[in-house]
This record gives C-alpha cells, structure tokens and sequence, in this order.
C-alpha cells in the first residue's frame, strides 16, 4: 500500500455522542444530577458481546519479564488462571497444581502490545474505494459518527497485527479530514463476527480530534470554512461553544432536541470520553491546550506528535500523553521537523510516551518502532531502560485509553493479554511465538490451527499461510 | 556549532564545485574520490559470503582495490582501525525517490511525477537531483550510499527515465542516468491505458512498436499527429529500450500479471527486464526463475491491499530465492524518500523468518546482500557498486553494532572513499532540544 498517501488522505469520521461505553465509573458519570425531566438516553447502545475464550491455568516459566511499568524479572514466573495475571514473580515462585507448564528458558514475556492508534477495520484491507469507511468528510464537525458503525471485523490486518506483532487491544479511530473526526472505539484483537464481539469492555470512548494541514486542505479546497489554521480554531471554539450550551441544557434538564453529535461533546465536557487530538505541531499543541482550558475539558493524547520533543515540559505539565511513530519524517509539511529522538526526548522529560502505527503494517512491528526509538535515545545520551520503554507500547497508551486498571501491565488481576516473544522483543530477529488474550491462547506459531484466517480471505489464494 | 559543520561543508564544496560540474562520465571516479584502507574489520563484502574477521579493505582513487583477511595495508595509504566492530558496503536503495522530492506534499519540492507533461518515457529524473534536500543526508546517516531512483506517474504508460546516485556529501548525486526505464503493470498500467490489462498490454506493444519505426526511420517519424503515441522524444526513449541500451523496470504484483509480462517479454528478446514489486512472486517463483529476470521486491508486504496482492507474504523473498530468482529488498510504495534505512529493518526480519515455522526468510549472509550487491545486480550494475569485491565504489559503512539490528548505526560512512559528515538538519534540531527549557535567550539562538 502507499502508506504516504493514505496519510496523505486520511480522513475518518466516527463521531457520535452519548455516554461512555459500559465500565463502572464512566457509566455513573452519566448518571443524571438532577433526576427532573431529563430523557433517560442509553450510553451504551451497541454494547460489547465479547467473553474471554476458553483458557487453562497456564504458567510461562522462565523467562525474563517486562512488566510493561518498568519492571523486569530475569528468569521469572508469570502465572495465568480464569482469564487474569494471577502472580508474577522469580524463579522463587512456584507454580501450583493443575497449571500447563510453558518452558520459557531464552525467551521474554510482555503485557499484550497495545496500538491507540489504528484504522484497522474502518480503512482495512483490501484497501478499495467500497471500504474507505474512516472518514466522514462532508462536515469539518462529526462529532455525531462512531468509527465502530464502519468496521468490518473481517480485516485481514487484525490478524496480522495480533500474528506479528502482539497486538491484543487497539483503538479504532476516525481519521484526519474533520475537527471532529467521531468517536473511537477501543477493541480487542479477537477475530469475530461481529463489531460488538471485538468490542472492549468497559472501555471508554475516545473523540478523534485533528489540528493543522488536513481539515483545512479537505474543507479549503472545497472552498469553505476551515481553510487555515485560524479557521480550524474558530469552528472549534464554536462548536464547543454550542456544547457547553448544549451540555448546560442536558444537565439542568431544559428540554431540547436529541443531538447526536452534542451529546459526545457534552460527555467530553463532563470528563468521560477522552480526547485523541492528531496534531504535529508543538505550537499548535499549545494553542489546543488553551482551547481545552477555555473550555474546560482535557486532551488525553496528542497523535503523531512529532514535535513533542519541542514542548516535553509543557505536555509533562500538562499530563498529556503523546502518540509518536519511532521515525517518520517529511511526507508533509507539518511533520518536516520529525526526528527519531522525539519518542526518547518526551519519556526522558517525564512526560508520557508512547509509539503508535496509525498504519496496517507498523502495527505489525511495534516493538521494533519501541526499538528504535530507544537506540536513538541513548545514542543522544538519553539512558533509558528496555524495561522502561516497554512502556510506550503497554500501560502508557492503555492509560491514555482508560483501561490501564484493567490491562496494559502484568500485574495481578489484571486482564491476562500476554506475548511470549522467542527472543528480545527490541531485537529485529524475534517475533511473537504466543499470544493470549484474557488468558486466552489465541496464537500459536508452531500451531497452523491457531492462525486466524479472515471470511475474506478464506478460498483465496494464499490462505492460512504464515504471511 | 551546527552552523560551524554547515560553512566548513560549504567551503569544501567550493573547492570541489566546479571540477565536478564536468564529471558527468558513467562511473567516473569523483574528482575528490580518496585512498583509505580500513583494518581490524569484522568485513562483510556484502555478496552473501560470510562475514570474515580481522579485515581489511582497501580503497585507491575511490574504488576497493583489495579487501577480506590478510590483506596487507599498502604504503602510504592512511589506515583507519575498525576496532573489531562490522564494516560493509554502503546500503543500496532498491527503490527510491532520495534526491527528487524534499516533501512529498509540498509540489515545489515533489519531482517525482509529471501526469501533465506532454512527454512520458523521454522523461529524465536526474535534473532533478538535489544532493542539500535533508532526505539526502538522513538516509546516508542510516548506512545508504548508493540508490536508485524511480520516476513516478507521468501522462501516458511509461513513467520515464531513472537513475543510480550516490548520497555523499557533495554537489554532484548523479552517478548514472538513464540507467532504466520504468513502467508500471497490474491495475495501475491498466489505469493508465484506458481501464483493463489488455489495454495496457496493448498500449506497452503499440508504444514499442512506434518506437521501433522511429528507429527504422527516425527523419519519417512524425510523433506530433494525433494518431501518434509518442513524441519523438518518447520515441527516442523507448528504443533505448527495446535495443537493450537502459534497462526496463516492469512494476507488477499479481502472479498472473507476472506470468503475462514474461510472455510479453518474449517478443522482445533484446529487452533486459527488471521487475519490481512481485507481491505474488512466490506463486510463479520457479517461472521468473526460468526467464532469468532479477526481482526487486517489497520485502515485508503480508497484507492483501489490493486484489492483485491478494497472496501477499512475508516470505515471498525467501521462496523466490530458494526458487532460484536472484531478488532484492526495495520500498516499493514505501517510504521511498524519507526512510530508506528500512531495507536494514526488512532484511533483518527476513532473517527472523528463518525462525518461524512455516516461513521462508533468508539467511544473515543472504539478506545482507540483498540490500547491498542485489539490488545492484538486479539494475545490471553490481560490477560498480553494491559490495567490497575489488573494482566496486569505494563506499563503505562502519556500525557499531550488527547492521541488521535496530539498535545499530554507522559510527562512519564512506562514498567513494571520501569520509562523510556525520550530520543532518535531525540532528542540529535534536542538539537543540534536548532539552526545551529556555534560557536567558529563546532556543533559536542555540546553534
């Protein structure tokens, strides 16, 4: 594929409003205040059908573990029973009765790898025009569309992201064409049927934001408003105007027409959908954190922020977290001043980093993006521990995503989403020999049973191979 | 001090200027090509052979004269100590657009196509060349030295004319233009030529044909009539090509579409074909084998991203190969500009391949080779670069670590024999930032 013009191009749109997915306190933030005439609106209209698939008591032994928080055990014990971490140790810890024993001498555990950033499903393959599904770009505002009503779970990509790169849990997000681009989607990387059986449980929506070149190229060649970047600002800061307006109405239970697209808004206003604002430029980042303020919501994450490095201090201050490819550089304007320090330059400043894909192949390899980006840290000076850059691809963009109480590190209870790697997981040479999901075996390398085949690709040529 | 490595590049580039504005013979030495030796090398020659230790490679007037264990250091020649660490040749880009676009979506600097022009196959992509584009500088700093460079789309079926440059630090990237010819198949040929296959088959021959008649005659040859497809400067263009003179490079995915451009090939016996891409390589491996057409392939493509990749595997290469098609590593559609450093990434998991049941990888040797002496081979000029065999270029790699690995990088890089400056616009903007408080001035006066 032409990666460059996909980004080039990119465009999705999901947006939506109403509340939170499912998970405990989102669903109470939504609760009303006052119990009046408010319309009882269902937060959660396509809930997740996903259960955890069948598992055994499983015990990886002998490894050396990255706890994805920056922990690393050599020769440790990772315990997996009923879907959950259950224990986490060295070789001091033993492993009970009636558990498979998996002899994991040579090779490395991690948390499953997590992607915040995928069109996976709403631009799958193959890559027609019949399946451009992730940008509604006929508004610089959608808030109203919901990237999960565009999947098609029969991507082949997901496979492949789960097969070679370890991928357990991802969001889905509209793309780059509009402000507003929708809302995300956050799945686990089950083959299923269905949109709903991939879904994430209890995890909460995310509103697709985009600053800086593609709004005002996709609306100014239209010849219509935003065609620059003080047009992107003021369709902003109107359409947030009218959502404080909207949410004002919502909460003091004023009767007003159902608006879809206020009422994601109104849920960001009320702090339960998170913000994934695309935007490269640190001083475009500024002016978005002073747009937040003015209007008192929080961007959760900055997307392809490639000039990051420029403004660590201020993202470490502002507690946002920034979504970085290792590399890329110089397809367009506004990521001319990329370097492969950035990642390295954000997590040494203290601030929260993590390597996204927002591609179907690097999806496939991101702890080798991880990789580099550390070797161009420390060849910068920077120590940064493999232990501690695990981060940027497990409890980093899990707590971005809001479910980092839930997977993203090895700890105890935890989700049990796990890669066996069959070697460093920072070295070109290994990949992924098993993955589990909530403890789940769902690949296997040396079981071709355990390689999900797509209903696409099923009587096609070169099905089932190892691709 | 950024600004100090800027001016002291300047003024070499002063006094070497003008000597090298008439250097333009294929495979000249470079007016300021050096003498080196570089010893105590773990050496890979880059032709698939292993690596030796304790090397020694040898460069006279820019060229390799000598390298492999027990090679003597010549008197008089400065010697630089490789400390044990891997020296080899300098990566060769498969495929590339370094040097003809800074910014792919800022126009004024993306020279890559031309779909207005009134000229397709006549069109030559090396006045383009820009050795100061920042692509230029941050490729080299990832251990390529040598690439070639493809035309993109044009107005009719032919793309134009491409070439082989170097990315040493000087004003003159060219090494060899005209070196091919590229046109695309599969669904972008049959785009291109009205909507089908068949037309673009048709086109490919009808093209071919007029070309041959401008041959036979070129003072009758009209190329302005309507009924013309080609100017006569296309014309011209093509004949170099059914004559053998540059090389064709037939971009094609699709199994079918490849065992279709081997017969069409078939009725051009002088042609000397490349093809690029081969997504589905593996399906027809034993036929492309059977034609002897070196492959310049996507090495990594899993995805079916279109209907006519469909078969897309991670071990397309490594089947071709055990196949016995001679097959190299290029970014087809991938990061061609900015980020030719991948091939190291690519051929490094087509050796992790080898450890995964079910998948064909290549060895450590082979893959090394495959983005060094194989992409050469595959263009016809692995004679003159692509590896540390005597006669080749003098470019040359030192890393401090395995070349393959993520974490390593050159600590020193050679084009012809010239050391080059370990600098690039990325690092002048990390220096500054490393850290983004200010200080009793704004950043912008750390130079």
């Amino acid at each position: 594929m032409n990666r460059i013009s996909t980004l080039l191009l990119s465009v999705a749109a999901v947006g939506g409003l109403t509340a939170c997915s499912s998970g405990g306190t989102t669903a109470a933030n939504t609760a009303p205040r006052s119990s009046a005439a408010r319309p009882v609106i269902d937060p959660n209209p396509y809930p997740s059908t996903y259960r955890a698939y069948p598992s055994v008591p499983t015990a990886l032994v002998g490894a050396t573990v990255f706890d994805g928080e920056g922990g690393r055990i050599e020769n440790g014990v990772v315990l997996l029973r009923d879907g959950k971490v259950e224990a986490i140790g060295d070789a001091g810890l033993a492993v009970p009765e009636g558990f498979t024993r998996i002899d994991a001498t040579g090779k490395f555990v991690t948390p499953g790898i997590i992607d915040i950033h995928s069109h996976l499903g709403d631009y799958p393959s193959p890559g027609v025009e019949a399946h451009s599904d992730g940008n509604e770009a006929t508004d610089p505002t959608t808030p109203e569309v919901w990237a999960e009503h565009s999947i098609w779970p029969q991507d082949p990509g997901f496979s492949r992201a789960l097969a070679n790169g370890g991928v357990t849990a991802l969001q889905i997000l509209p793309g780059s064409a509009n402000l507003m681009g929708g809302r995300s989607v956050t799945l686990k990387n089950v083959p299923a049927r269905t949109m709903q059986g991939m879904k994430f449980p209890g995890a909460p929506y995310g509103l697709k934001m985009a600053c800086g070149e593609n709004p005002k190229r996709v609306y100014g060649s239209r010849g219509r408003m935003p065609s620059t970047r003080m047009g992107n600002l003021a369709v902003n800061r109107q359409t947030w105007a009218q959502a404080a307006e909207y949410r004002r109405k919502a909460d003091a239970g004023e009767p007003q027409a159902r608006n879809i697209g206020m009422e994601t808004l109104a849920e960001v206003l009320r702090g339960n959908i998170l913000i994934h604002n695309h935007c490269y430029r640190a001083d475009e980042m500024a002016i978005v954190i002073d747009m937040a303020e003015e209007f008192g919501y929080k961007v959760s994450t900055f997307h392809h922020a490639v000039e990051s490095y420029k403004i660590a201090d201020l993202l470490r201050e502002s507690n946002i977290c920034s979504a970085m490819w290792a590399d890329w550089w110089g397809f367009k304007m506004e990521s001319y001043d990329g370097i492969p320090e950035n990642v390295a330059l954000v997590h040494n400043a203290g601030a929260c980093a993590i390597v996204h894909s927002d591609d179907a192949n690097q999806i496939q390899r991101l702890n080798q993006e991880a990789a580099k980006a550390l070797a161009a840290g420390r060849r910068a000076g920077i120590t940064i521990s493999e232990a501690d850059a695990m981060r940027w691809l497990t409890i980093n963009p899990a707590r971005a995503m809001g479910i980092d109480m839930m997977t993203g590190s090895l700890r105890p209870g935890k989700m049990a989403d796990v890669v066996l790697w069959n070697g460093n997981p920072f070295s070109v040479y290994t990949r992924p020999e098993r993955v589990w999901i909530d403890g789940a075996l769902m690949f296997d390398a040396y079981n071709p049973r355990l390689r999900p085949v797509s209903d696409f690709e099923l009587g096609q040529p070169g099905e089932g191979d190892v691709k | 001090m950024s600004a100090a490595r800027r001016s002291k590049r300047l003024t070499l580039w002063g006094a070497t200027g003008i000597a090298l504005a008439f250097a333009g013979a294929l495979f000249a030495a470079k007016a300021n090509a050096q003498t080196v030796a570089i010893t105590n090398a773990r050496l890979v020659i880059g032709d698939g052979t292993a690596p030796v230790e304790n090397g020694t490679v040898v460069i006279r007037n820019g060229r390799v004269v000598a390298a492999g264990a027990g090679v003597a250091v010549p008197a008089g020649v400065p010697s630089v100590d490789a400390a044990g660490q891997y020296v080899t040749p300098g990566i060769v880009a498969g495929f590339s657009r370094v040097g003809i676009v800074e910014v792919e979506a800022v126009d004024g600097t993306n020279d890559a196509s031309a779909p207005s022009s009134v000229f397709n196959a006549a069109i030559d992509i090396s006045p383009a060349l820009n050795p100061l584009g920042t692509p230029v500088a941050v490729n080299r700093l990832a251990g390529v030295t040598r690439a070639l460079v493809y035309p993109g789309r044009s107005s009719g079926l032919f793309n134009g004319r491409g070439a082989l440059v170097d990315l040493g630090d000087d004003p003159d990237m060219l090494t060899r233009a005209g070196l091919f010819q590229y046109v695309e198949l599969g669904e972008t040929g049959a785009r291109r030529a009205g909507g089908s296959r068949p037309a673009a088959i048709l086109l490919f021959r009808q093209m071919l044909a007029e070309a041959r008649d401008f041959g036979r005659n070129p003072a009758a040859y009209d190329g302005r009539s309507r009924d013309s497809l080609l100017t006569r400067a296309d014309a011209e263009a093509l004949l170099r090509v059914l004559d053998g003179r540059d090389r064709l490079f037939i971009k094609v995915e699709r199994a079918s579409d490849i065992l279709s451009v081997i017969r069409l090939l078939g009725e051009f016996p002088q042609i000397r074909p490349t093809l690029v891409g081969v997504t589905e390589g593996w399906q027809v491996a034993p036929q492309i084998a059977a034609a002897g057409i070196p492959v310049i392939a996507s090495a990594l493509n899993d995805l079916p991203d279109t209907f006519e990749q469909l078969g897309a595997t991670q071990s397309n290469i490594g089947r071709m190969r055990a196949a016995g098609v001679s097959v190299a590593i290029g970014l087809v559609d991938d990061n061609e500009t900015h980020k030719l450093g991948y091939a190291r990434q690519y051929a490094g998991n087509l050796v992790a391949l080898t450890r995964m049941p079910g998948a064909s990888g290549l060895s450590w040797d082979q893959a090394f080779a495959s983005i060094t002496s194989g992409p050469a081979a595959a263009a016809g000029v692995d004679a003159d670069v692509g590896s540390l065999r005597p006669g080749r270029v003098g470019d040359v790699v030192i890393w401090d670590g395995d070349p393959l690995e993520l974490s390593s990088a050159p600590v020193a890089i050679y084009v012809d024999g010239v050391a080059q400056p370990l600098t690039s616009r990325q690092l002048d903007l990390r220096d500054r930032y490393l850290s983004p408080v200010e200080g009793d001035l704004p950043n912008a006066y750390d130079r």
